[in-house]
């Protein structure tokens, strides 16, 4: 198109996508694997080296979203087992519970340890500081797995369809639990990330994914200025044309080099377990 | 190619980085784009719109690719007048706020405005949302504007031309299909909000409305620039370079001389 700079887009160094979904015909849309082979495509046309994905039980489509049934759960992270198994050297991904069925949820992350989960993902099932939770996130400080927590920055009021939390929420929980390294979801994800900032500054043990819909100018220099480089974390979720954006800004609001190496991969090297990304590692 | 969807000027509601025309050109020049509609974001809140578009003339007169979209409601007294003033001092496109105004889909008042737009030669520049809905401030009550306000907007007129900037998939289908294929070319879509992959609707509405409905705008200062042209990038490869319309092309004959 004339006018419009079509770049090279950067393929030489790693870059982890922390914040992934993928589909599976239990979600109630004919077209699941157009939106996996997609997001697979769009990955490798940005650069993306792994993927770390989850399936949200059914989507909706037999049990909520944001509630899974213990059946859609297993349903759920059983597709994603096999997604990662088919498309191992690229995808990694967490196992989801819902801490209201916690026995299940707790064999349910031992189960999907075992079948090469790498973290887990929590949804708005239970808001982040409700007591409920805290046996799922002693069961991840013995494995050492992270833990992936939908948020919504700064919540004023309820929203239908999900118990959400935002970072005051999730730094009561980090603070209980400092073993456990929490990922905060899409600070880009709706709210007001400006309020999310200061209200996790001084819980280290939580980290920021970049991920969500909103490009907000001023969202990422605050978030480094606040937060620091090596407590963010490049990431997509549903809407990877917002991801590459902000990839392209990390570029240009003044991060040294090896800041911006931290965002696209190494924090999350750090975060995860050893060996759980070798083709970065290798880079 | 022209950025239709820029501003200058500091928002009400959050504090936005740098928001001056030295900042947006340097920007534009990033990323080799030729130049921009530009408006005065405050003036969206405001009532009188003269001094929101006296302050954006002056801003924009040292910088040539920084072209001025002043505003225009058509419930203020003498807006005929102030059109006709905002054209000769070199307006390219006309804002309007019509949801900002509480004037409703089918008004005759705006139905005057994008005619009195159509006969200046001037394209109806009108934007769905400033900030996604889940951030907004409980004092920013407004709304979004609806499907009705554009399709009664683009049957005002067969020289009418809408272009409407940061509407979704569903605002814009929902607005292109309710008009006739005549309507249709009224209107020419943004595409900063709309979504890539996976979902990828951005290759759906190419696919089935057309790339000449869409024109390219970055909702700076207040949203990253990259952002459409990520959305470009992350095209699946047979709709790569879809040939999107240039919004320079919607006003030819008052465009600045560009320099070379």
């Amino acid at each position: 198109m004339p006018g419009v700079a079509m770049r090279e887009l950067p393929q030489t160094a790693p870059l982890i996508d922390v914040h992934a979904h993928f589909y599976h015909e239990g979600a109630g849309r004919s077209d699941w694997a157009r939106l996996n082979d997609a997001r697979v495509r769009a990955g490798d046309t940005i650069g993306v080296t792994y993927h770390v994905a989850s399936v949200l039980g059914s989507y909706g489509h037999t049990s909520p979203t944001y509630f899974p049934s213990p059946a859609d759960v297993t349903r759920g992270n059983d597709a994603m087992a096999a997604l990662a198994a088919s498309q191992a050297d690229r995808v990694r991904w967490y196992a989801t519970v819902n801490p209201n069925d916690t026995r299940h949820a707790l064999a349910e992350i031992e189960r999907c340890v075992a079948l090469s989960a790498v973290g887990v993902k929590l949804l708005a099932s239970r808001r982040a500081d409700d007591p409920l939770v805290d046996p799922i996130c002693e069961l991840a400080a013995r494995q050492r797995l992270p833990v992936l927590h939908h948020i919504w920055q700064h919540r004023t009021r309820d929203w239908p369809n999900q118990e959400i939390s935002d970072g005051l929420d999730l730094a009561c929980l980090a603070a209980r639990h400092p073993k456990v390294t929490f990922i905060l979801a899409h600070l880009g994800g709706g709210g007001d990330w400006a309020h999310t900032l200061p209200a996790i500054r001084e819980t280290p043990n939580v980290v920021a994914d970049l991920s969500g819909s909103g490009v907000d100018r001023g969202m990422l220099d605050q978030a480094v200025e606040i937060l620091g480089a090596r407590r963010l974390l490049w990431a997509c979720d549903l809407t990877m044309e917002t991801g590459l954006a902000k990839l392209r800004a990390l570029d240009v609001i003044g991060l040294a080099e090896g800041d911006v190496m931290d965002v696209r991969w190494r924090n999350a090297a750090r975060i995860f377990a050893t060996g759980t990304f070798p083709r970065c590692e290798l880079a | 190619m022209i950025d239709c969807a820029a501003w200058i000027g500091p928002y009400p509601f959050r504090e936005v980085p740098h928001p001056d025309p030295a900042t947006l050109v340097r920007v534009l020049e990033r990323e080799r784009l030729t130049g921009a509609w530009v408006g005065h974001l405050p003036s969206a809140w405001h009532r009188d719109p003269r001094p929101g578009n006296a302050a954006l003339f002056a801003a924009l007169a040292p910088y040539p690719t920084l072209l001025p979209a002043p505003m225009i409601r058509p419930d203020w007294p003498g807006w005929e007048q102030m059109l006709a003033d905002v054209v000769a001092k070199g307006a390219v496109a006309i804002r309007a706020y019509p949801q900002h105004w509480g004037i409703q889909p089918g008004d005759s008042r705006m139905n005057a405005l994008a005619r009195a737009c159509a006969t200046s030669a001037r394209p109806l520049l009108l934007t769905v949302r400033f900030e996604d809905l889940r951030q907004r401030s409980p004092l920013d009550v407004a709304g979004d504007l609806s499907a009705a306000h554009v399709r009664a907007l683009a049957r005002t007129g067969e020289d009418v031309c809408i272009v409407v900037t940061g509407a979704g998939r569903e605002l814009i289908e929902e607005t292109h299909w309710g008009l006739t294929p005549v309507e249709r070319g009224r209107v020419y879509w943004d595409f900063a909000w709309v979504w890539g992959p996976p979902e990828e609707h951005f290759a759906h509405l190419l696919r089935t409305m057309g790339a000449e409905r869409f024109v390219y705008g970055t909702h700076w200062p207040l949203r990253l620039t990259q952002n459409s042209r990520a959305n470009l990038d992350l095209l699946p490869a047979d709709q790569r370079d879809p040939g999107i319309t240039d919004a320079g092309s919607l006003s030819p004959r008052f465009v600045r001389e560009m320099p070379t």
